[in-house]
């Protein structure tokens, strides 16, 4: 089964929990944990596990050959993200605009733009204990999530399908990064706080999923902070809540220091024996 | 006029919060811009009343008019993207997969395919409770934040604040990265940086950095949480010395800033007493920074 | 010397966008013939992705000998900059056009990448 670690806006928890239920799930069942958030993927500070492969992630993109190209200007006016420039008797191809079309190099008369391999990213696969960690790291300077994200999930077809779980940990927000990631799930938990932005953002992220039409449930984090505005929301919108774990500051203190929080925190490993079978439920 | 842009890469740092409790100081002075577009929280402090709305228009992406479309399925043969597949006895195109970059435009024989902009969202400008006025956006679903809906709201607020004779531009900034957090520091004239002491925040702060260096801009750091983990906060004040970053503050960890946040308050409403003075500070000394 | 200045309007008194990318105008100056031509580029209003390389396209065309900005050209607009061997200055975001000059003659500005 694969499971989506999703949430409206950043910090409120989502790598945590990817972590921390990996891990747990780990203990029993064969289990991969995929970093998704790759323009700050942060899953490597808290699992520092046996480098199993590493692979450079790469992507395909336009190279000018000067001595085919008769200047005849359409390649430009092809590519609609500016990534093709003219100055003058040059063209400049600038991969960090460039989405891999093919426009430009395909409709080039005299083959001038031939599409090469640009690296992309890295893809590292990790063990620790049980577990199959697998961190994806875009390039500083990339806008490319959607690409990398798409080779991550292609690598955890190939290598953990017969695992019994997949966890996500998806980008932050309502991107389309973050909906390159979740649609790939078969259920989704989003990650919360019980305040009023952490409301406002869930509830952006709850329109998505339902554009989607995609099954969730919710972990409302740091219980004891806010308000109870959240639980009246999901009772009124009828949406599942899986879990809480309860706000204390001790936990901020050992996440700050990159250290898993289940085997210290009574209210963290609740929660995650109440995930656990909710998902065990939804088999 | 002086545009000053709080940023922290990762989010969950109490950007908002600072920019919420210096707005409250400055109020007289300023003019807020929320560039944090994806997940635009500051509304929910301020409360702000809309007296300008327009709608907002950005990126394309392929229709395919179905009364013209043969079904020779060049278009989908062609797209990257895998958005275009048949339905019925057409071709139609998934307007969440397609990244409207044109190819099918100009392959297809029948000219059937045009490129639409989207309207992805609305552009507000609003009067607030605290008095400052407030520029800022709401994307639609799907609708991703772009450099030109960043430069389009900083646009708007300093035509906006150099009507009103406002000396200052306080920008919520984008999160990551990418092309929004770029165009929010275009033009920028000092970058505030909120961190807090962990290592994923710490680590984002240093991709930050790289990016801020580009364009020459000089940039302040105020920690947040600072005592959650005393060491970390350590490693960033040394990091920012060497750096050249000024340090403005360190802020405690405190159940203030969340208390208010649920009251849709700012950290000065709710205790004013302790955190003016804090503020103050910070506002006065982000003032007078080059 | 063709100067070009990115711009918010034109002549002595307009002030230096400190955007490169997303500049409104390019203000040319000519010291030969002390004579202004504005060039008009709030059509990159419209441009979504790409306006650094965009805006370097144009200084291309317009060939100056000196670029005066504010802050540094982001990455791609720098390495089209760059190709071009262009004499880029910045820290001028804000000046008049006025005292952009003034500084940039009396050595005073900084020099970009």
């Amino acid at each position: 089964m694969r499971i989506a670690i999703a949430s409206g806006k950043g910090g409120t928890g989502k790598t945590t929990l990817s972590v921390n239920l990996a891990l747990k799930l780990a203990e029993s069942k064969s289990t991969a944990l995929i970093d998704l958030d790759v323009e700050e993927p942060n899953g490597s500070i808290f699992l520092k596990g046996k480098l199993i492969n590493s692979l450079d992630a790469q992507r395909m993109v336009p190279v000018w050959e000067q001595k085919k190209c008769n200047l005849c200007g359409k390649c430009p006016a092809h590519c609609l993200y500016n990534a093709v420039i003219r100055l003058g008797d040059y063209i400049l191809v600038m991969p960090e605009l460039c989405h891999s079309c093919h426009a430009c190099s395909e409709l080039c008369p005299a083959d001038a733009l031939p599409m090469q391999a640009s690296p992309l990213g890295t893809i590292n696969h990790f063990q620790e204990n049980k577990l199959d960690f697998l961190e994806s790291r875009l390039n500083i300077g990339l806008e490319m999530a959607s690409p990398l994200i798409n080779q991550a999930l292609a690598y955890t077809d190939k290598h953990f399908a017969t695992h019994e779980y997949q966890i996500l940990d998806s980008p932050p927000g309502t991107s389309c990064s973050m909906i390159a990631a979740v649609q790939t799930a078969d259920y989704s938990i989003l990650v919360t706080e019980p305040t009023p932005f952490g409301l406002y953002d869930l509830t952006l992220a709850v329109e998505t999923l339902r554009h989607l039409s995609q099954p969730f449930g919710v972990v409302v984090n740091r219980w004891g902070i806010g308000n109870n505005e959240v639980i009246k929301y999901l009772e009124k919108e009828n949406i599942p809540l899986i879990a809480k774990i309860d706000h204390q500051r001790e936990i901020a203190s050992f996440y700050s220091q990159g250290k898993i929080l289940y085997r210290d925190f009574p209210t963290v490993n609740t929660a995650l024996e109440a995930i656990i079978s909710h998902l065990e439920a939804l088999k | 006029m002086k545009e000053i842009v709080c940023i922290s890469g990762k989010g969950g740092t109490g950007k908002s919060s600072v920019v919420a409790a210096l707005s409250w100081i400055a109020k007289d002075e300023i003019l807020v811009a929320d560039c944090d577009v994806d997940a635009a929280d500051l509304h929910l402090i301020f409360a702000p009343e809309p007296e300008k709305s327009e709608e907002f228009y950005s990126g394309i992406k392929a229709e395919i008019d179905p009364s013209r479309c043969i079904a020779c399925g060049i278009c989908a043969a062609k797209c990257r993207f895998d958005a275009i597949h048949p339905v019925g006895n057409v071709y139609q195109v998934k307007p969440l997969d397609c990244e409207g970059c044109g190819y099918c435009f100009h392959v297809c024989p029948q000219n059937a395919i045009s490129l639409p902009e989207q309207m992805v969202g609305h552009c507000f400008t609003s009067n607030t409770r605290f008095g400052c006025k407030l520029v800022h956006a709401k994307l639609k679903i799907g609708a991703d934040n772009s450099g030109k809906l960043v430069a389009k709201v900083k646009n708007e607020a300093k035509q906006l604040a150099a009507a009103l004779e406002k000396e200052y531009i306080l920008v919520d900034g984008s999160p990551g990265i990418g092309c929004p957090v770029i165009s929010s520091l275009s033009g920028a004239n000092l970058a505030l940086l909120v961190t807090e002491p962990s290592l994923s925040a710490q680590s984002d702060l240093e991709r930050l950095w790289k990016l801020i260096q580009k364009f020459q801009i000089p940039a302040a750091c105020i920690i947040n949480k600072a005592d959650i983990n005393p060491n970390i906060s350590h490693e960033i004040k040394k990091w920012l010395k060497k750096e050249g970053i000024r340090m403005l503050a360190e802020l405690p960890y405190d159940e203030d800033f969340q208390a208010a946040i649920v009251n849709g308050n700012s950290v000065l409403e709710y205790n004013y007493t302790k955190w003016q003075p804090v503020f103050e500070k910070i506002w006065q000394a982000l003032k007078e920074t080059k | 010397m063709k100067i070009a200045f990115t711009s918010t309007g034109d002549g002595w008194d307009a002030k230096v966008d400190p955007r490169f990318g997303r500049t409104d105008y390019f203000l040319i100056y000519d010291d030969a013939t002390e004579a202004f031509t504005l060039v008009d580029n709030t059509e990159i209003r419209s441009v979504e992705h790409g306006a650094g390389p965009k805006s370097a396209e144009k200084i291309f065309e317009l060939a100056p000998d000196v670029l005066i900005t504010g802050n540094g050209p982001g990455g791609n607009a720098a390495s089209i900059l760059t190709k071009m061997k262009m004499k880029i200055y910045v820290g001028a975001g804000g000046m008049s056009i006025r005292e952009a000059y003034n500084a940039f003659k009396n050595n005073e500005l900084q020099k970009g990448v």
